[in-house]
């Protein structure tokens, strides 16, 4: 077993070496504009191009026509919400969206209110997850865009996309999902969810960093967006700027692979996942799993350890890398708002621990950290004068 | 966070971890912070009755590796030292000692508050001793 042990694949993935050998060739060889549309070349760079759009269409269910490349899925947040509001103004003025959504949903609505826009920002109950009732209350007569995450970077849990589609569909709002997190590790289809935008990334699933992906629907309804980078069409005229086709092809690549290998690695990591929480449990008393354990991804634990500071257990696990809510390792020195949202109260956010499995991570690896945490946090507690506090019965 | 090698050695070691009976007339003790500021520090320190001389300093705390650096730090440094003398060291000391990164100053200035904290602990003590004494 080397070490360190990568434990943190929500923040990013290594490239699967099956997707970097196709992306290759189109640094050197094949290093074409797929928008010379006069010589071999750029044929070359095109075709490759929309082979990987049909890879990323293939994962979804969508059709080739409908995936939009981005620099990475902000921008692909930024281009959904942003155009959505441009394009539906006169329609209305309102988005709903969701407390524990990414930064890079929460900023561009934030943005839209400075011009003007309504946002309602709907809450999460103990577990995570958004309560569809309170969703139908926030519609009104000028809402244009609902936008809800699939899964949470965090915590993992997987919001009822489907409801909230069937919900939107209803009342003919459109419904854009950031599904960064879920896309390659769990099915997804823009159908069975009745999404109208999708934003994806490369790098969340084996492919390389620097390039995402929009799904846009072209039928019932077909969406209109208002493009956010100009300057020669591409894209269908929605998102200008000559294609990363290397990047382009390890997204289609990497597509592939987690299309063609999710149904095997989503339960292998599962397990790993609950046998990393099972020895947690085992090992220490106060510890308490962030988010619904039912709706969540198979490689997300997110765990809080009671009287403990994240970042100082962080440190204490040095051979480990993993991501911590906790104010002390977050450059605002706020503790996480997405487990401020779950009630859970601060103390516990600034005490918890995420855990993100991936296509590499062993068994081996898995007692290891579970061996490693409990420990530390075992030392940590006895030097915790919250821990003496409890101990001795003062309620905190 | 980038830690200096010295932040590091008292969060790998850190000195004199503990605590000390807090009825013990002679002993002072700081709490100081909040869990849900995600910073906790509870400093305790024994005055020898003869020599008016810090002779035993222990400490817990919940908090980041450079909280538990600074509150580390701090009980070297209060050991030997007239009250006078502890209440002499100041934030900026701890946190140049330790080479702390900006965002990290206020870990040094709760250290310096679990000084003061215990500190004001052990004098409310003597003079509640010394009134209970005038009563009688």
């Amino acid at each position: 077993m080397k070490l360190p042990i990568y434990m943190d694949h929500h923040a990013t993935t290594p490239v699967d070496p099956r997707v970097l050998e196709a992306m290759l060739p189109y640094f050197t060889q094949e290093f074409g504009n797929a928008a010379s549309r006069n010589h071999a070349f750029g044929w070359a760079a095109e075709k490759a191009v929309e082979q990987a759009r049909q890879q990323v269409a293939d994962l979804v269910g969508a059709t080739a026509k409908e995936i939009v490349f981005t620099s990475c899925a902000t921008e692909a947040n930024n281009l959904a919400l942003k155009g959505v509001a441009a394009m539906y103004a006169e329609k209305g003025n309102h988005i709903v969206t969701c407390v524990t959504e990414h930064k890079a949903v929460l900023d561009p609505c934030h943005q839209l209110e400075k011009q003007g826009f309504r946002v309602t920002y709907l809450p999460v109950e103990h577990d995570g997850l958004i309560d569809p009732g309170e969703l139908r209350a926030a519609i009104t007569p000028k809402t244009i865009l609902i936008s809800i995450m699939t899964a949470n970077n965090e915590i993992g849990v997987i919001q009822p996309v489907a409801e909230v589609g069937a919900i939107a569909k209803e009342h003919g709002i459109l419904f854009h999902t950031d599904a960064v997190q879920a896309i390659g590790k769990v099915p997804f289809d823009v159908d069975d969810v009745k999404a109208d935008l999708v934003s994806l990334s490369g790098h969340k699933f084996y492919g390389p960093k620097g390039v995402g992906a929009l799904y846009v629907r072209r039928r019932n309804p077909r969406v209109l967006l208002a493009e956010q980078i100009s300057g020669g069409g591409h894209e269908r005229g929605m998102r200008s700027g000559t294609l990363n086709v290397p990047g382009i092809v390890g997204l289609g690549k990497a597509a592939e692979l987690c299309r063609l290998e999710m149904a095997e690695e989503g339960p292998r990591l599962r397990r790993l996942r609950d046998r990393l929480s099972e020895k947690l449990h085992q090992g220490l008393d106060g510890i308490y799993v962030n988010g619904s354990l039912e709706h969540r991804l198979p490689h997300n634990l997110n765990v809080s350890f009671a009287y403990v500071e994240g970042e100082s257990l962080l440190m204490g696990i040095n051979d480990v890398a993993v991501s911590s809510g906790s104010a002390c390792t977050s450059a605002s020195l706020e503790p996480s708002y997405v487990l401020k949202a779950l009630g859970a109260g601060d103390d516990l956010a600034h005490s918890s621990i995420r855990f993100g499995l991936g296509r590499w991570t062993t068994e081996e690896e898995v007692d290891y950290v579970a061996e490693k945490v409990t420990a530390v946090v075992r030392r940590l507690r006895e030097m915790s004068p919250l821990y003496e506090l409890m101990k001795e019965g003062v309620n905190l | 966070m980038a830690y200096s090698p010295k932040v590091i050695d008292h969060f790998q070691n850190p000195r004199n971890v503990g605590s000390l009976p807090k009825d013990d007339p002679h002993v002072g003790t700081g709490l100081v912070g909040a869990p849900e500021c995600g910073d906790v520090m509870k400093l305790q320190i024994r005055i020898n009755p003869a020599t008016g001389v810090i002779d035993e300093v222990k400490f817990k705390t919940f908090g980041c590796g450079s909280a538990i650096a600074s509150s580390s730090l701090v009980t070297e440094w209060l050991k030997g030292r007239t009250l006078d003398q502890a209440l002499a060291i100041s934030n900026s000391d701890i946190a140049e000692e330790l080479e702390l990164p900006p965002v990290k100053i206020h870990c040094s200035v709760l250290a310096e508050d679990a000084i003061k904290a215990a500190i004001a602990d052990y004098q409310k003590k003597r003079e509640t001793k010394a009134g209970v004494a005038a009563v009688r």
